[in-house]
């Protein structure tokens, strides 16, 4: 019958998943286990504008070694445009440039950076011609008198910095910085203003653009820091009071007043910045040795795409382990659940909210929304208003827990946004019909049932071997495919029916 | 762990069926996709049977759209008693059972009342599908309250007890009359806590009964034993039974026929998908007596011939 059939196409698809994983494993050297200790970023820049039809030229800062980071390998892709690197001031700059350029331009900008244990040079880079600024005026009177004021009441260069930093950022009540700043200063204006006035002090000091490096970040936004010299070396001090040092991991990107790019020729200059994690340097020793195969291989994985699409992939290729498990759960261990894959969707959730949160805040959800969704029983309205309604309470719920948890200083609470809400709706529904037809007990059951197979679905999602295999392998999940489709005609018992059927085995 | 293997291979010694094997083993393989749609849709199922000449309960009336809503209360004005079904309900989700008025309400076979307006509601909630399999819009459909033969009032509280016989191409296997409890409203559906008895395919006599995966010898609201009572037109169920595979072309089914005290043997409806908790209430094993049929298939033509090869092999072993 169609058993043969279906064996023989799970053995192929296992069989050339295996074969390309143990090749990848083997032969080209990719890791089988997720570094504990990732030393690699990759870092991806995109700009878009609209050019005008003439000439157009973009003059972009790239960003520098230094805080224990190493820019060790970049490229960029901007067709048509020719490129110039050179240095402008103290900052490294590409010029992109092209004749004639019409209609949306894009053009990325990447870069690998190592974290380095070696002692840091940056800070001995020499003091560069750093003219003081002139004030006009009232500003004059201010900013000498804050100076004064500073200086006698500091050491050395560092603790100046700190004490005119902290009158700045109370700019509000003093009058002084007030006059200096205007009304609600951007961080990057207190920073400007602050290296103005450690100049007029006589102090280099600069302001300086970087961007944090974190495990996975779509939409990583620039930061601006402060850095002085102190007549040996250069420090770099945050205007927050709380924690002025710079953290580790922040890659310096330029330093000075201007922006991060300079357009001539078009506008609209946009830039979406992303960093993710790499495990580039284990796959460095496989593009080394400079193999035509080998390098198509590593283009045509999951590594050849942009920094932005991988890290939806890292969590889009964990979903089939999930479903595989509710598929075991389901068919052989034979629990009951709401819907079919709503304990999937419920574990991509808590993927954003942790375990622990995640299951109060369903527990708060479906609370509430049982709730309302018994009230309006007494409303006699029809099915589709009635879950439109839930749908809206459910939402509501959401934003309340988001609302209180942000005065609370929970930080998971604004996560919760990413739940399923119309599956939660549904879910609702269905938990109130089976309550009236079948009684509390039942109903309770089946939801616990979705939350517990939701949370192991969630546990083995999150496992880091996991998330790793299933990137960096992704030929695995034919195997994955090759098993779902064998339980397809699993046809034995389930686990709970030798419970159900025990009095028949006696 | 040990224990668990030690289970599984003595319910497999005794054949008996996990819904696994039922679903890949029978459903997938004897039941057309096709041919779903005539048991899944009461409405359906009655016009096929009426047709080739079964008894159903009558008709009312049929409401589709939610605007009929409306003429809900002149329709039922004719009536006492009437029972309002999904067409499309699974379980038995969905079923009002309404055996009188008093003044402008309804009284319910559970002793509630229910107004004009919430009955319209439950009509409604039918309509939009929530009780339907896959949640699809649905008909809301009223037909004759069977009144049903005493011969299983002493092991009955309140509802209707119906006979469920799983027939497999034809071939009546394996049977058990369904007794409302308490536990379940007054409802015969072993999901919702109704019992069920095992039947003596041979002599239509019951044996002892399933209550929640456990094995009853009496009924647990009304304390009488379940045991030994004769159903009534025995040979009559089994042929309505066996008819039911030239009926709607399925392989493996489950019918459900109800006895009224006048009209005698209703189809209530049939299943596609027959729960697996008659194989206790027989103490026996469905995959057995459906691989005896698979073995003797060629010859089992006539409904007279499957009838008495269920009667000679299924008999209940003392």
């Amino acid at each position: 019958m169609s058993r043969r059939h279906l064996y023989v196409l799970s053995g192929l698809l296992a069989a050339l998943g295996i074969a390309v994983f143990l090749f990848k494993v083997l032969v080209l050297g990719f890791p089988l286990q997720p570094q504990e200790k990732t030393l690699t970023w990759r870092v991806e820049l995109r700009m878009q504008f609209e050019a005008s039809g003439g000439p157009a030229k973009l003059r972009l800062n790239l960003p520098r070694s230094g805080n224990s980071l190493a820019v060790i390998d970049q490229n960029f892709v901007s067709p048509g445009y020719g490129l110039t690197m050179g240095a402008e001031r103290s900052n490294q700059t590409a010029v992109f440039a092209i004749r004639e350029a019409k209609g949306l331009q894009t053009m990325y900008y990447r870069a690998l950076v190592h974290a380095v244990r070696f002692p840091d040079e940056s800070a001995r880079e020499p003091v560069p011609d750093l003219p003081p600024p002139r004030f006009e005026g009232a500003a004059q009177v201010a900013a000498d008198a804050l100076v004064r004021a500073a200086r006698s009441q500091s050491a050395d260069p560092e603790t100046l910095a700190a004490l005119l930093l902290k009158r700045l950022n109370n700019s509000a009540v003093d009058g002084e910085a007030g006059l200096l700043l205007g009304p609600n200063p951007s961080i990057g204006r207190v920073i400007n203003v602050a290296a103005d006035l450690l100049r007029v002090a006589g102090v280099p000091a600069r302001p300086v653009h970087g961007v944090a490096l974190e495990p996975e970040r779509r939409g990583a936004q620039f930061v601006t820091w402060l850095e002085l010299h102190d007549g040996r070396k250069w420090m770099s001090m945050l205007v927050s009071e709380k924690r002025p040092v710079l953290p580790k991991n922040t890659l310096r990107w330029w330093n000075g007043r201007q922006p991060l790019a300079v357009l001539s020729g078009g506008s609209g200059l946009t830039h979406t910045l992303a960093v993710s994690r790499s495990y580039e340097y284990a796959l460095d020793s496989a593009l080394d040795r400079g193999r035509a195969l080998e390098q198509k291989l590593v283009e045509y994985s999951m590594f050849g795409l942009p920094v932005q699409t991988q890290s939806v992939y890292r969590s889009l290729l964990v979903i089939p382990v999930g479903i595989f498990l509710l598929v075991i759960l389901r068919n052989v261990v034979g629990v009951k659940t709401f819907g079919t894959f709503m304990p999937v969707l419920i574990a991509i959730a808590f993927r954003q909210t942790q375990l622990l949160w995640g299951v109060l805040f369903f527990a708060i959800v479906i609370g509430v929304g049982l709730s309302v969704r018994f009230y309006m029983e007494q409303l006699k309205l029809l099915l589709v208003p009635r879950l439109a309604a839930v749908v809206v309470v459910v939402v509501l719920t959401l934003a309340a827990i988001s609302i209180l948890s942000q005065k609370l200083g929970f930080e998971r609470g604004l996560s919760i946004g990413l739940f399923p809400i119309i599956i939660l709706a549904m879910t609702i529904e269905r938990m109130s019909i089976v309550w009236e037809e079948r009684g509390a007990l039942e109903s309770v059951q089946q939801a616990l049932g979705s939350l517990v197979v939701g949370a192991l679905c969630y546990m083995v999602m999150k496992l880091a071997l996991v998330e790793h295999l299933a990137f960096v392998f992704p030929e695995l999940l034919l195997v994955l495919l090759a098993m779902i489709l064998l339980l397809g005609r699993y046809s034995g018992y389930r686990l709970t029916e030798l419970r159900r059927f025990r009095e028949l085995a006696r | 762990m040990m224990g668990l293997l030690g289970v599984a291979r003595t319910l497999r010694e005794r054949g008996v069926m996990g819904i696994n094997e039922r679903n890949a083993e029978f459903n997938l393989v004897y039941n057309e996709r096709a041919r779903y749609p005539l048991v899944d849709d009461k409405l359906l199922t009655k016009e096929l049977a009426t047709k080739a000449g079964a008894a159903v309960p009558r008709l009312y009336g049929v409401i589709e759209i939610q605007h009929q809503v409306e003429t809900l209360a002149a329709l039922l004005a004719d009536y006492q008693d009437f029972v309002i079904k999904p067409a499309r309900g699974s379980q038995g989700d969905g079923i009002v059972v309404v055996v009188g008025r008093s003044r402008n309400s309804y009284r319910l076979a559970d002793g509630a009342l229910m107004e004009q307006a919430e009955l319209e509601f439950h009509v409604s909630n039918i309509l939009s599908g929530i009780f339907s399999l896959g949640e699809q819009i649905d008909r809301a459909m009223i037909e004759y309250r069977v009144n049903f033969d005493p011969v299983f009032e002493r092991i009955t509280y309140r509802g209707v007890p119906d006979i469920r016989i799983i027939v497999f191409v034809g071939v009546p296997v394996m049977a058990m009359v369904r007794l409302p409890t308490r536990a379940a409203k007054g409802k015969a559906n072993l999901h919702q806590g109704a019992i069920g008895s095992g039947v003596d395919i041979a002599t239509g006599c019951t044996l002892t009964a399933v209550w929640r995966d456990q094995i009853v010898t009496e009924h647990p609201d009304t304390g009488n034993p379940v045991q030994g009572v004769q159903i009534p037109h025995w040979d009559r169920l089994l042929e309505i039974a066996a008819q039911s595979y030239e009926l709607t072309g399925l392989g493996y089914l489950g019918i459900d026929i109800v006895l009224d005290r006048g009209l005698g043997p209703l189809i209530l409806e049939l299943n596609a998908r027959p729960g697996l908790n008659i194989q206790i209430a027989n103490r026996a094993g469905l995959r057995a007596r459906l691989d005896a049929v698979l073995a003797h298939r060629a010859r089992l033509v006539s409904i007279a011939d499957r009838v008495a090869f269920a009667r000679e092999r299924f008999a209940a072993v003392a």
